[in-house]
């Protein structure tokens, strides 16, 4: 239990994906500029990352390691996750209108989202299905805090008196790289 | 009467003269020419610095000179395989479907990429690690195939494939160089690719009397975000200093 508490802050802090592990990059500087899109787009990577490492990590452990083509797990991997995301896509759409006005424009982005096939490449490490699930939740609510905390300083960024040549994005990425210090600054943690 | 008619018509060929000297200098700079489209790719549309594409990588692997080599030299041989498949077969993909196609050919010509590079460069393998995989998912690529390859023959598409990852590569490598310089304090070079004699290129001499100014963090991750965003403040700043002056 403690191991598992551990691999779950281990992903989420200590080795935020986005922040420390530079996956994602391109979202998370995309879809920032508010926090309302921002809260949108984490919520559908945690989806799709959590639904998809649940089917890529028991793909790789019982079919490919066996057969021993575990080679091939970057193809299938991107073909689940594209899957994955239609499906998703499909079923919000006929279960909550709502939601899918919400997620809708964020899903079809998130197939090459690294995050996702990056987290399903990572998880392969390990061989306890505890261990993978607490790395992929950990990881999912890590993108998910970075991506929403970076949202809210940007949003107050706008209005701030920045050298003309760094508005927006050069700023953003300084922002985010001071960002990276505070998070270094958690190692301590485990 | 008719001598105004004269006049008229020497006026007219007196207009049309330079019209037609600012048209032959247009042809000259046909934007679809193999050069033009060669050095859109590396400075005008540069993947990296103006249209913010690739961003993983260009942080991940850049905190040295050699690795951000290795990654730029895997993504400009790539880009231009794919680049060849998908405007060689652009007329037989069906248009519903043809992103999906995109991403399994790109994943398949990764894969193979990545095998080689495990068996003949294997530094190179446990630098970049899951990075490599990941060129399947980058931008850059799948961008060029959808937006120029699908549309476009052979030989332009590999123009392009070069134009591009050479602006793309040349970027990355840059980040590199300044991130291990200003980082270390010198460039280590033979250390991935070890069938190069490992020396480096400023020498350093550790205890000299000259104390060495580098700043050690700029090749952690927090440095990373960093080095990208002055560099991309500066290449604004120069773009904009350029403007005003035209």
């Amino acid at each position: 239990m403690i191991e598992i508490l551990k691999i779950f802050i281990d992903s989420m802090l200590v080795n935020n994906i986005v922040l420390l592990g530079f996956l994602g990059i391109c979202s998370f500087l995309g879809v920032s500029t508010k926090t309302k899109n921002a809260a949108g787009m984490s919520a559908a990577v945690v989806v799709v990352m959590i639904v998809s490492v649940l089917v890529t990590w028991p793909l790789y452990e019982f079919v490919l390691k066996p057969a021993g083509i575990s080679y091939i797990q970057t193809i299938a991997f991107i073909l689940v996750i594209a899957s994955v995301v239609q499906i998703i896509e499909m079923f919000i759409k006929k279960s909550s209108p709502g939601l899918y006005a919400g997620l809708g424009i964020f899903l079809p982005l998130i197939t090459t989202n690294c995050a996702i096939l990056g987290t399903a490449i990572k998880v392969t490490e390990y061989t306890n299905f505890g261990h993978v699930m607490a790395a992929t939740i950990g990881t999912a609510l890590g993108y998910a805090l970075a991506m929403i905390i970076f949202s809210a300083i940007r949003e107050r960024l706008i209005k701030n008196d920045v050298p003309k040549s760094f508005q927006g994005v050069p700023i953003a990425l300084i922002t985010a790289g001071i960002m990276a210090f505070a998070f270094t600054g958690l190692a301590g943690l485990i | 009467m008719a001598q105004e008619q004269v006049v008229e018509k020497k006026v007219r060929t007196k207009r049309e003269r330079p019209q037609k000297v600012e048209k032959k200098v247009k042809k000259e700079i046909d934007p679809d020419s193999l050069s033009n489209i060669f050095k859109k790719g590396i400075f005008k549309e540069n993947a990296l610095f103006i249209s913010l594409l690739g961003l993983c990588p260009a942080l991940a692997v850049t905190n040295s000179f050699e690795s951000a080599l290795g990654m730029a030299l895997l993504v400009l041989i790539i880009l231009i395989i794919t680049n060849i498949i998908i405007s060689a077969i652009r007329k037989f993909i069906a248009d519903e479907i043809r992103i999906p196609i995109y991403i399994v050919i790109i994943a398949t010509v990764v894969t193979s990429f990545q095998m080689l590079v495990q068996a003949f460069l294997p530094e190179l393998y446990s630098t970049l690690g899951v990075f490599i995989a990941l060129i399947t998912v980058n931008c850059i690529i799948l961008g060029r195939a959808e937006a120029f390859a699908s549309k476009n023959s052979v030989v332009k598409s590999i123009f392009d494939g070069l134009g591009v990852g050479i602006g793309f590569g040349g970027a990355i490598i840059l980040i590199g160089f300044v991130r291990e310089f200003f980082g270390s304090g010198t460039i280590v070079i033979g250390k991935i690719f070890t069938f190069i004699p490992e020396f480096s290129v400023i020498p350093y001499k550790e205890g000299s009397a000259v104390p060495n100014y580098f700043f050690q963090v700029l090749q952690t991750a927090p440095g990373a975000f960093i080095v990208m965003g002055l560099l991309l403040g500066l290449f604004v700043f120069i773009g904009q200093k350029r403007g005003a002056k035209r």
